[in-house]
C-alpha cells in the first residue's frame, strides 16, 4: 500500500491531452446557449447520467471518461448522483417505453438552466431498435435535446470532444 | 438410463435442431422433466415460448448436453414449471405476458415485463392493442413493526442501468429484497423476427453491450448450426480472441469497481488505467473498442488488423496486475467489507444453474467453454477456477483467477492463430431449420436459439443471458445482510439489466 502511495506521488500523471472541441457539436449547442446561463454557471457543469434503454455499451464508455487516462473532472465536468444537483442530463439508449415516465420525471427534476446531451446512436433516433412496440424512439422524442453525441458507442475521446464544446459554449 | 435420454426416448416428434435436439413431448414428459428440474438431475437453461408452443431447454451438467422439449398448448395453456422448479417463474411470467400462453398453476399472477405501457399486449404471440398508462405492481410483502421499505430505482445513483429495488429493512439488515425489472426490455426477439441476418445480428450485439462479443458469437453460432454452415478455422481463433479480450475488460472493470463500492478507489484507478490498455488493443487489432458487430454468423466481420498490440497488452497486464492483485489481498480493510459479504447458498446457485462467477464462486464448475465446449477451446490449455465460499471476496478471485487464465489463451491463440479465410457466406438453410448455441460470456453462458425462414432471414429466435438466473440469487444472498452492502454484492454480481430484459 505505502509502495502504491509513493508511486502515484512520485510518477508523472498518466491523463492524456485534452482533444479539442467537437465542431458540429459547437454549430448545435450555438443554437441553444444563452449569455445568461454562461454567467450563472461558468465552466463547471454537474452532469447527470440517465440511462433510458441502452444496451450498456454507452455506459462502458461513458464510465471511463472518469479514468485517469481521461480525468473528466478536470474541465470542471463531474458526475452528480441526483438531477437535483444536474445542470446536464446525459442521455443513452434508444428510450424504451417502459422508461419515459422515468426520463420525464428526471428531467423535470433538474433544475433550470439545464441542457441534455443525448449519447449514442440509438439516442439519436432509436438506432437498431427503432420501429419496436416497446421503444419510444430517440430522446428527443420524449424530452428537448441540446447536443448529440454519435457513436455506438461514442469512445470517450468523441464524448470529450462533444462535452468540451458544451463547456466552450457555456463558458 | 440418464433423464435426459430418457426424455428423448418419449419424443413423440423429433425437430430440425441442431446440434442439439428439440423433441415434441406429452403433457406427461413435460412433467418429468419437471420434476427432473426439481430433482437436481438437469438444470433449467431456457424456457420460453411461441405461438401454441412451449419450450423447455435442459442441460445435463456431466456432459453439458443440451435438450429442448417442446409442449403443443392448443388451449393457450401449460403445466406450471415454477410450481415445483422456482427458477422458472420470470420465465413463466414472461411467456404468460409476451405469448399469452397461460401457465396453469403458476402461483405468481403478476406479470414481469410488462408494465402496461407499451400499447400492446402478447406481442410475440397474437399482438392487439392495449392500455398504455401503466400498471400498480404489488410487491410481495414483508410485515412486522420495526420494517421499513426503501424503494431504488428505476434511475439510479450511478452510471448504471435501470432497475428497480424494494428493499425492506429492520434498521440496517435487509430482511428482503425483491427486484422489478423490465425498463430497458426493447423488444429484441420480435425486432429479430423476420429480420435478415446481418440486421438481426446487429440487434444480438446489442443485447447486452459489455457482452457484445459473447452474444455476436451466440448467435452466429446458432445460426450456423442451424443453416448448416461451416466456419473456417481462423475464424473460431479471431473469435475466442476477441471473447477473451472481452472478459478480461470486464474482469478488470468489475475488480475496480467493486473495491471502490467499499470506498477503496485506488484499485477502481489502477484497474480502470489496465482496463483502457485491453480497450485500446481492442481497437487497434480489431477496429472497435468493444469489438461491436466484429463477430458475425459466417466468421468475422473483419480480420485481425496487428497482433501486436494484443501481445503487448498482455505484456503490460502481466507486469501491471498482479502487484493489483497483491494490493488487494492484504488491504485489511478492504477484505473486510468482501469476506463473508453477500454470501450465496451453493445449493440456490445449482438450483438456479448460476453461471460465471456467480456459479463458480459457489462451487458449480459450470463454463460453456468446456462443456458444451466449442471451438477452439477443445485445443486450448486453461484452468476454470473455483471458490466455494460464495462471498463478494470469492467473486472477485474468480475474477482475478479468470485474466489469468484469459491471458494465457490470448497468448495461445496469437502464437497458434491459423491461416486462411475468416469468414464464409452464411449457407441458407432449410425453412424452419433450428439452432442453438452456449457461449460463455464474461458473466456466465449466453443461450441463443434461432429459426431460420429459408430466405435468409430470421422466423423466430430467443435469448437467455447468464443474468436471467443470477437476478434471483441476487435477492438471495443480499438477505440478512446491511443495506450499506448492497452496492459492493449488486457489483459483485453485475447482472445485466439490458441482458436480461431484451
Amino acid at each position: 500500500m505505502p509502495k502504491f502511495l509513493i508511486e502515484s506521488l512520485l510518477r508523472r500523471p498518466v491523463t492524456e491531452k485534452a482533444p479539442a472541441a467537437d465542431e458540429a457539436g459547437l454549430t448545435e449547442l450555438g443554437r441553444c446557449l444563452d449569455a445568461a446561463a454562461h454567467r450563472k454557471l461558468g465552466r463547471s457543469l454537474a452532469i447527470r447520467e440517465v440511462d433510458a434503454g441502452s444496451c450498456n455499451g454507452c455506459e462502458l464508455e461513458i464510465h471511463a471518461l472518469n479514468n485517469a487516462i481521461y480525468d473528466l473532472e478536470r474541465f470542471g465536468l463531474k458526475f452528480v448522483a441526483s438531477p437535483r444537483h444536474a445542470d446536464v442530463l446525459m442521455v443513452t439508449g434508444p428510450v424504451t417505453a417502459n422508461m419515459r415516465e422515468a426520463l420525464e420525471r428526471t428531467h423535470a427534476a433538474t433544475p433550470d438552466p439545464k441542457w441534455v446531451v443525448a449519447v449514442g446512436d440509438c439516442a439519436l433516433d432509436g438506432g437498431v431498435f427503432a420501429g419496436s412496440y416497446a421503444v419510444v424512439g430517440g430522446v428527443d422524442a420524449v424530452i428537448p435535446v441540446d447536443l448529440h453525441i454519435k457513436g455506438c458507442p461514442p469512445s470517450p475521446k468523441a464524448l470529450l470532444e462533444g462535452l468540451i464544446a458544451l463547456i466552450e459554449k457555456s463558458a | 438410463m440418464s433423464l435426459r435420454a430418457a426424455l428423448f426416448d418419449a419424443a413423440l416428434e423429433v425437430a430440425d435442431q441442431k446440434p442439439w435436439p428439440r423433441i415434441r413431448v406429452d403433457e406427461e414428459t413435460w412433467a418429468r422433466a419437471a420434476f427432473g428440474l426439481h430433482a437436481g438431475d438437469v438444470t433449467l437453461t431456457a424456457l420460453w415460448g411461441e405461438p401454441g408452443a412451449v419450450h423447455m431447454g435442459l442441460i445435463e451438467e456431466e456432459t453439458g448436453e443440451v435438450l429442448v422439449l417442446s409442449l403443443d398448448c392448443p388451449d393457450g395453456t401449460f403445466p406450471s414449471v415454477g410450481v415445483t422448479h422456482a427458477p422458472a417463474l420470470r420465465l413463466e411470467r414472461t411467456i404468460r405476458e409476451m405469448v399469452g400462453l397461460v401457465p396453469e398453476g403458476c402461483p405468481d399472477e403478476r406479470p414481469w415485463l410488462d408494465h402496461a405501457r407499451w400499447g400492446v399486449r402478447h406481442p410475440l404471440g397474437a399482438a392487439e392493442p392495449a392500455p398504455a398508462e401503466g400498471a400498480p405492481y404489488p410487491f410481495l410483502a414483508a410485515e412486522g413493526p420495526p420494517m421499513h421499505q426503501i424503494p431504488v430505482g428505476p434511475v439510479h445513483a450511478g452510471i448504471i442501468e435501470p432497475g428497480h429495488f424494494r428493499f425492506t429493512a429492520n434498521g440496517e439488515t435487509v430482511v428482503r429484497l425483491e427486484e422489478r425489472l423490465g425498463w430497458v426490455h426493447k423488444g429484441i426477439e420480435r425486432l429479430a423476427i423476420g429480420a435478415d441476418l446481418e440486421h438481426a445480428a446487429k440487434i444480438a450485439a446489442r443485447i447486452s453491450g459489455d457482452s457484445t462479443v459473447a452474444w455476436s458469437l451466440a448467435f452466429a453460432r446458432a445460426v450456423e448450426a442451424a443453416s448448416g454452415t461451416e466456419v473456417p478455422k481462423r475464424a473460431h481463433w479471431l473469435r475466442a480472441l476477441m471473447a477473451e479480450v472481452e472478459r478480461v475488460a470486464n474482469h478488470l472493470g468489475d475488480v475496480g469497481a467493486v473495491c471502490n463500492d467499499a470506498a477503496f478507489a485506488q484499485m477502481l484507478n489502477r484497474c480502470g488505467q489496465l482496463r483502457e490498455t485491453v480497450l485500446r488493443a481492442a481497437a487497434a487489432a480489431f477496429g472497435h473498442r468493444l469489438m461491436m458487430d466484429r463477430v458475425a454468423p459466417g466468421g468475422t466481420t473483419v480480420d485481425l488488423i496487428d497482433p501486436k498490440p494484443l501481445a503487448e497488452m498482455v505484456a503490460a497486464l502481466r507486469h501491471g496486475f498482479p502487484p493489483l492483485v497483491r494490493l488487494y489481498d492484504t488491504t485489511v480493510s478492504l477484505l473486510d467489507r468482501t469476506v463473508t459479504t453477500g454470501r450465496l447458498d451453493p445449493v440456490l446457485a445449482r438450483r438456479w444453474g448460476a453461471g460465471g462467477h456467480v456459479g463458480r464462486a459457489c462451487g458449480r464448475r459450470f463454463d460453456a467453454r468446456r462443456l458444451p465446449g466449442y471451438a477452439p477451446y477443445d485445443v486450448l490449455r486453461f484452468d476454470v477456477p473455483i471458490r466455494e465460499a460464495g462471498d463478494v471476496d470469492a467473486r472477485v478471485w474468480i475474477r482475478i483467477l479468470e485474466i489469468g487464465e484469459s491471458l494465457g489463451m490470448i497468448e495461445q491463440l496469437l502464437a497458434g492463430l491459423p491461416k486462411g479465410p475468416h469468414r464464409v457466406d452464411v449457407a441458407r438453410g432449410a425453412a424452419g431449420s433450428e439452432g442453438v448455441a452456449l457461449t460463455e460470456a464474461f458473466r456466465g453462458d449466453a443461450f441463443a436459439w434461432v429459426r431460420l425462414d429459408g430466405e435468409g432471414r430470421i422466423a423466430r429466435a430467443h435469448f437467455r443471458d447468464a443474468s436471467v438466473f443470477q437476478w434471483p440469487l441476487l435477492e438471495a444472498a443480499i438477505a440478512y445482510n446491511i443495506v450499506a452492502d448492497f452496492p459492493l454484492l449488486n457489483k459483485s454480481f453485475n447482472c445485466s439489466y439490458s441482458g436480461h430484459d431484451l
